[in-house]
């Protein structure tokens, strides 16, 4: 077993300007949070708007500095704002964003999007980067033909399987993927789902997801944590979770969340019949 | 009975690449009273249907019908007067971007009067008065003090609120909410469609729910239709489309569920091209 992500007490400050001519002052955004992640598992953070959840997943995901607790990657500690990102610690994370409309420079082609980071980041020759990113192409469900498209051509899942074909370039351990379907059809949805669960165990990555659909969660997740405002009220393992949500937010969340249960729709049925012929 | 009763529409969109046909001959009805749920993907033209109902699509589209009536009044034939006298105030119309369909620059009490003045004919201070009940009515802490802000000084989900107090402000007997929630957290999107149902039982209004979202559909809609590349897959009540779906693409969309997942696979690519192939062949 190893331990591929492991934070500790992480927290994230803002600051933010008090009205139009008051000072500064600090909002924590994270408020020091905990998780641990083994090779190939996937943790799943889920939490409305507001909730910290993507200024924790910029945090992992090499971005932004945490401002306090200790992150370790493959157990190296990394703290952005005191270190220089070096290649091989770029290569290790990677990340995938929500919207594959605006994560993808319209001007340039999938392929150049491929080998972009091969040539910030190795020492490949042009000939190597070229066949890595169609052999990656293929590896996402796209064919090596369409190394030469711009990103207009794409479907909204297309792209997206571009996004992720860029994120999986540098060979990372670990993926860190924001709302990776939450643009998408229902039906190209399920493709993408599929696709991240085909690559997982193809290449033993890990991956760090960050959702607000809980039935997306239930399906991918090993590992959850529910994030609100800025704290992890609850975690744990998704089958102890999803059986028995203990925290009345994850409580409230559930009860939110939109089912389809045939049952469910029966009884709905009848109460309304019931309330018009009382009513009519 | 029928309240709108749309036969055998099509919407044809003028682009650089020749004609693009968003919508192909969908017959649509609701009853008084009734949640009809539009369910499918983008490019469904589940939107366009109902934007053509409301004479809100632009110049370049061509909108044809065998038969679209509310009432018993042809919406085809009707003078701008008349129509004017329906749309905006018997039938309504709620959209997915609650802060962008607010205009920024005017509080939300100015905005939710000028539609109580224009359309009911009320003066300044009972249009005042009854913003404030509609306020209430639609679930705002604070109507007093809300009514003098501005939308960006509001959450989405209060947004949203102001949206559908200007939408019930005429008592509408037809409310079209095209994708209310989409832009919402969950927690918010169950207030909101709760809102939603409840004006609807209260008012007895017939509400149109737009949405791609099965869930959303399970909890409120009557009756359902499915609709794909500009046609209509499926019609049903709600308890035969989720128990016995007949359509093989509402079954492809129903086991695309995460939460309907057997042996943690969704349907694949090659079974969604298979089920594509199906419904063309259909369409044919």
């Amino acid at each position: 077993m190893t331990i591929v992500l492991e934070g500790r007490g992480i927290t994230q400050d803002y600051q933010v300007r008090e009205g139009f001519l008051g000072g500064w002052k600090a909002v924590r955004a994270v408020k020091g949070v905990d998780f641990q992640l083994e090779r190939g598992k996937t943790l799943a953070i889920v939490g409305e708007s507001g909730s910290g959840k993507s200024t924790l997943a910029r945090i992992i995901a090499l971005i932004d500095p945490q401002s306090g607790g200790t992150l370790k990657i493959e157990g190296q500690a990394i703290d952005i704002s005191r270190q220089r990102i070096t290649p091989a610690l770029r290569s290790k994370v990677q990340m995938v964003f929500q919207n594959p409309y605006g994560s993808l420079n319209p001007r340039q082609k999938v392929g150049d999007v491929l080998m972009e980071p091969l040539l910030l980041n190795t020492p490949l020759s042009g000939d190597e980067r070229r066949a890595r990113a169609e052999a990656m192409l293929t590896k996402v469900g796209l064919a090596p033909e369409h190394f030469n498209r711009y990103p207009h051509m794409f479907s909204g899942g297309q792209r997206q399987r571009i996004a992720i074909a860029r994120a999986l370039m540098l060979n990372p351990a670990l993926l860190v993927l924001d709302e990776p379907v939450s643009a998408l059809d229902l039906s190209v949805q399920a493709q993408v789902l599929n696709l991240l669960g085909d690559l997982q165990e193809e290449f033993q990555l890990t991956y760090v997801f960050i959702s607000h659909d809980l039935s997306v969660v239930r399906h991918i997740a090993d590992e959850v944590m529910v994030l609100s405002k800025g704290e992890a009220v609850e975690q744990g393992s998704r089958e102890a979770l999803f059986a028995d949500p203990k925290h009345p937010y994850t409580r409230q969340l559930f009860a939110a969340t939109p089912v389809v249960s045939v049952d469910a729709i029966r009884e709905r049925v009848a109460r309304r019949q019931a309330a018009r012929v009382l009513h009519p | 009975m029928a309240l709108l009763t749309i036969k055998n529409l099509t919407v044809r969109f003028a682009t650089a690449s020749g004609a693009f046909t968003a919508v192909d001959g969908v017959d649509i009805s609701v009853d008084k009273g009734e949640v009809l749920a539009i369910v499918g993907e983008s490019g469904s033209g589940k939107s366009v249907a109902m934007l053509a109902v409301m004479g809100l699509l632009p110049d370049t589209a061509t909108v044809t019908a065998d038969q679209m009536t509310y009432d018993g009044q042809d919406l085809l034939r009707l003078s701008p007067a008349e129509r004017r006298r329906i749309i905006g105030r018997e039938i309504t119309m709620i959209f997915q971007e609650p802060i962008a369909s607010l205009n920024p620059s005017f509080t939300v009490g100015f905005q939710i009067e000028e539609v109580l003045r224009i359309n009911l004919g009320l003066d300044r201070r009972a249009a005042r008065a009854r913003a404030l009940e509609l306020f209430r009515a639609v679930g705002i802490p604070e109507p007093e003090r809300k009514i003098n802000a501005y939308p960006h000084q509001m959450s989405g989900g209060q947004c949203q609120r102001v949206m559908i107090a200007m939408a019930i402000a005429s008592d509408p007997r037809l409310l079209i909410a095209d994708e209310p929630t989409t832009a919402l957290d969950v927690t918010i999107q169950k207030q909101i469609l709760d809102l939603l149902m409840a004006l609807q039982e209260r008012y007895g209004m017939a509400l149109i729910l737009i949405t791609h979202d099965m869930g959303v559909v399970a909890e409120t809609a009557d009756r359902v239709v499915v609709q794909y590349k500009g046609r209509k897959m499926e019609e049903a009540d709600v308890l035969s489309l989720f128990s016995a779906p007949q359509n093989p693409y509402t079954r492809a969309l129903l086991s695309a569920l995460p939460e309907n997942a057997t042996g943690g696979r969704l349907p694949t690519v090659a079974d969604f091209m298979a089920v594509e192939a199906t419904a063309a062949e259909g369409l044919k």
